[in-house]
């Protein structure tokens, strides 16, 4: 079973995704595949079993508010692929 | 409202929290700082970076659940909110979703025309900002500051419980006061630390199912506000008047063109997949946190004003006046504690002639150079006749400029108000003396000549006359 084109085309919305038209055709496919295993899976019965979202039961431990950080812009911005005037630059965002 | 339309708005309200640190990174959160000089590797997303909350971020989260009145969750969970946008570096926000830290309750609002009517919260939870975009400073690039990203936020919910852009906006103002009353929120509104979203439908009278929505962004003027909603209530009966829907989306308000335009498609709530985030256990409250916020929450601006009309008899005005933010009402307070009995006198120069030295000088209630203590030292000295309220007033500009306290002003300048009946007489008798036509003239039934009369004994004392004395002494010396 494929995905439809109107939910792929969805999904590449919400991922900022432009697809080439071959690429929908696979991509529909593959997440077709996937969609099916995951109806698998809601075929187990799970009744009487806690939804577990944490491997360990330990509460979140809690940080004091202080200013710990120094400026390491330096070093981060020249990870990025593009950088200017300490600013992080990406293709051009238009609303 | 027109053709029996009626509107139902819901408000998101971002309370940026004032922590030193981020919500979940030890980088700080001053504003105005260069561009990602405060981003650290968490807050920049960098791989095997972990989260770890901010206590008093959980502190101030809960000091807000116990002040609305809301149920405080003991355990809360983080959740990832999933979207793409450059200045969300992880490509999710860390909110919350299924279990938020505060749940219900209402906030008390005053409406413009001093009707009181309290608003239904959904809940608020904690979250982290995001970055900030820059889009006309760079050729074909944008430019992006992750020095606000992982800020922590409070997002306030209400339910669509709202009919009016004026009672919205009356929300937003009441929701303010009180978060800056609450001492979590620096209320900054320029720099963006409250911000409100509205959402926006309109359906056929007060049964008729809830219409679709709209979404207004980032307004972040208590003014604006109530333009942008009335103009999008407006435009949504005009549309389903004229036959069209509306479509569920994003609309940003243009301040110069005072009307709301498109933005993008909104997403839905299972558009961004949220799920409990593995990086972070569940929040749990720590031992004694609830009850020790709940001892020290401090008497709300609602339950003041009305303590202030009620107990010390101040009228409506002068309770609004007092209590529209803490540092005003505490100074009040605490010029009322060293002059007992004095209410009125105390709100009309902590309102008056205090108020405008401040604001001409820029200053907030609680600072400048009177002190509480010295303001009521001033006070007492009109309460006991040594002043008139004119010559406090000097006094006061003398005191501002640091010439010393009240007492040691009068007594530098002779500035003392004569009340003694022997100095009073002695003056009144010297005037009429100087003036015997005048003084027939009023005995001849010329009541305006006696004003005049005051204004000259008044001049020959310099102004330091008791004028309330010197009225009755020297109406009975023009008596036959």
């Amino acid at each position: 079973m494929s995905l439809d084109p109107a939910a792929i085309d969805h999904l590449a919305r919400l991922a900022r995704l432009a697809l080439d038209p071959a690429d929908r055709a696979r991509l529909g496919a593959d997440l077709g595949r996937t969609v099916a295993m995951m109806d698998a899976l809601q075929q187990i019965d799970v009744d009487g079993v806690e939804p577990l979202a944490q491997p360990h039961p330990l509460p979140a431990g809690l940080r004091p508010d202080a200013v710990t950080e120094t400026d390491a812009s330096e070093a981060l911005l020249a990870l990025s692929g593009a950088s200017h005037g300490g600013y992080y630059l990406v293709p051009r965002v238009i609303e | 409202m027109s053709g029996g339309w009626q509107a139902v708005i819901g408000l998101e309200c971002h309370v940026q929290l004032m922590t030193r640190s981020k919500m979940f990174s030890g980088a700080s959160t001053a504003y105005g700082a260069e561009p990602n000089t405060q981003a650290c590797g968490v807050d920049v997303a960098l791989p095997g970076t972990l989260p770890v909350p901010n206590g008093e971020a959980v502190r101030m989260a809960v000091r807000f659940g116990l002040a609305v009145g809301a149920r405080v969750r003991e355990v809360s969970v983080f959740a990832r909110k999933n979207y793409f946008y450059p200045d969300l570096p992880k490509g999710y926000q860390i909110s919350q979703y299924e279990e938020p830290i505060v749940e219900g309750g209402t906030v008390r609002v005053r409406g413009e025309d001093g009707r009181a009517f309290d608003v239904p919260l959904v809940r608020a939870h904690l979250e982290e900002d995001a970055g900030k975009s820059v889009h006309d400073a760079f050729h074909g690039s944008t430019g992006i500051d992750l020095n606000r990203a992982g800020t922590p936020l409070l997002e306030v919910v209400t339910e669509p419980a709202l009919h009016s852009a004026a009672d919205a906006a009356a929300y937003m103002k009441a929701l303010h006061q009180l978060v800056v009353w609450l001492g979590i929120c620096d209320g900054n509104l320029q720099e963006g630390s409250f911000r409100c979203d509205a959402n926006v439908s309109v359906r056929r009278g007060a049964d008729a199912p809830l219409g679709t929505r709209a979404e207004i962004k980032n307004v972040n003027s208590f003014r604006f506000v109530e333009k942008a909603i009335e103009y999008e209530i407006e435009r949504q009966i005009r549309e389903l008047e004229a036959g069209r829907a509306i479509v569920q989306e994003t609309r940003l308000y243009d301040e110069t063109r005072h009307q709301t335009r498109s933005m993008r498609g909104k997403e839905s709530a299972h558009d961004y997949r949220y799920f409990p985030d593995p990086d972070l256990p569940p929040l749990v409250l720590p031992d004694g946190l609830l009850d020790a916020e709940r001892a020290a929450l401090p008497e709300l601006p609602e339950a003041r004003r009305a303590r202030y009309e009620s107990a010390l008899g101040l009228s409506a005005y002068d309770a609004e006046q007092l209590t529209l933010a803490r540092g005003i009402a505490d100074c009040f307070e605490a010029v009322l504690a060293h002059l007992p009995g004095q209410a009125k006198l105390a709100a009309n120069w902590v309102l008056g002639e205090l108020a405008a030295a401040l604001n001409a000088a820029g200053l907030a209630h609680g600072e400048g150079p009177v002190s509480p203590a010295a303001l009521a030292g001033l006070l007492r000295r009109i309460v006991d006749g040594t002043l008139s309220g004119k010559l406090a007033k000097d006094v006061f500009a003398a005191m501002w400029a640091g010439e010393g306290d009240a007492d040691a002003v009068i007594a530098a300048r002779g500035l003392g108000q004569i009340s003694d009946d022997g100095a009073l007489i002695a003056a009144i008798d010297a005037v009429l003396a100087a003036n015997p036509k005048q003084s027939e003239q009023f005995r001849a039934g010329d009541e305006k000549v006696f004003t005049w009369l005051v204004g000259q004994v008044m001049k020959a004392t310099r102004g330091k006359a008791n004028p309330a004395r010197l009225n009755e002494l020297l109406r009975a010396r023009l008596s036959p």
